[in-house]
């Protein structure tokens, strides 16, 4: 892993295979991540993009695509300032811990005081806490907090 | 104990996490042994709400595993402890350490910031049991207030943290066996 590098570790009482679905279907990814919706086929090579309202928010390629194990994507924001900071790339580690799934985000290649990693670094605690409450409770947490402009535009 | 100087001591470890609770909820759970034994790996936290008070964790059998002091306390915004593990030659060597929770309300969700601090630069083996345990503990802190029960994770120190120490001289329990 390259430094700077942002990594978030949580457990939550689901099984990998939830787990799994959460990150990688639209239709939860919309819920517990503030509207922003997920769209790809999830083969390693094959683009995916955020959505939010229909307006693109992060899109990227998929790197590595283990079911219920590991995904990884690279990470392009759409802000211009973003863009011209290298591409990051994010990681996602699924290991079950009894009844539940230990998950570790590491987010690397980042710029050292870069936007990306600003942003990142106060943007994954809250998805992930809206996440783990999403899978325990079926309520995801309120708020907008990726306040992003779109690549469309 | 020494007197000592909040500012020397140096961020280590930072775990924030969101939670979908009142400040005061939280507050109880991180200063109540009937919260903390159930989130906290069985742990009863014991502490006097005021600077200078003492901050104790019991282990289930009744033996204390951490001691310290309470630094700060500004219920039910922030409150700083020393967090001293009892393993002995432990604080000779490494010096004491500090944990900071502050409790941040936002709306239905309060986020809970937990920083643990030294007054020397500790290496990343020694660091290695905070830095896996905290994420742990607070999992379970969030899921308990949230859903009414704690996750049941089984965890063991680091084994390169167990290793470090015994290089640096500082006996460890012996992990319990299978």
């Amino acid at each position: 892993m390259s430094k700077p590098e942002f990594v978030y570790t949580t457990y939550i009482e689901t099984s990998a295979e939830k787990l799994w679905q959460a990150l990688t279907d639209g239709d939860f990814t919309e819920r517990y991540w503030f509207g922003h919706r997920v769209a790809s086929d999830w083969k390693v090579g094959s683009e995916y993009r955020f959505a939010k309202q229909g307006n693109t928010t992060i899109a990227g390629k998929v790197l590595i695509s283990d079911p219920f194990t590991r995904l990884a994507y690279t990470w392009d924001p759409c802000s211009p300032e973003a863009k011209r900071e290298r591409t990051s790339r994010v990681t996602f580690d699924l290991e079950p811990r009894g009844k539940a799934v230990k998950l570790t985000v590491t987010h690397d290649n980042l710029d050292e005081g870069g936007k990306t990693l600003r942003d990142i670094s106060g943007g994954w605690p809250m998805v992930i806490a809206s996440l783990k409450s999403f899978l325990e409770t079926g309520r995801e947490l309120p708020g907008e907090v990726m306040v992003k402009p779109s690549c469309d535009a | 104990m020494p007197s000592m100087n909040i500012a020397d001591f140096k961020p280590t470890t930072v775990y924030a996490i969101y939670i979908a609770a009142t400040p005061e909820k939280v507050w109880q759970a991180l200063t109540t042994a009937e919260f903390s034994k159930r989130y906290f790996f069985g742990n009863a936290v014991e502490i006097e709400l005021k600077v200078g008070g003492a901050y104790i964790v019991r282990q289930a059998d009744g033996s204390v595993h951490i001691s310290g002091e309470v630094l700060e306390c500004d219920p039910p915004r922030r409150l700083t402890v020393t967090f001293n593990v009892n393993w002995p030659a432990l604080i000779e060597k490494l010096g004491p350490t500090l944990v900071t929770w502050e409790i941040e309300p936002g709306g239905d969700a309060i986020r809970l910031t937990m920083t643990e601090a030294h007054d020397r630069p500790l290496d990343d083996d020694v660091l290695s049991g905070g830095r896996s345990g905290w994420p742990a503990i607070l999992s379970s802190l969030k899921s308990l207030l949230e859903t009414g029960e704690p996750l049941a994770i089984k965890m063991e120190p680091p084994k390169r943290m167990l290793e470090a120490l015994k290089k640096l001289g500082i006996a460890t329990p012996q992990p319990a066996p299978e």
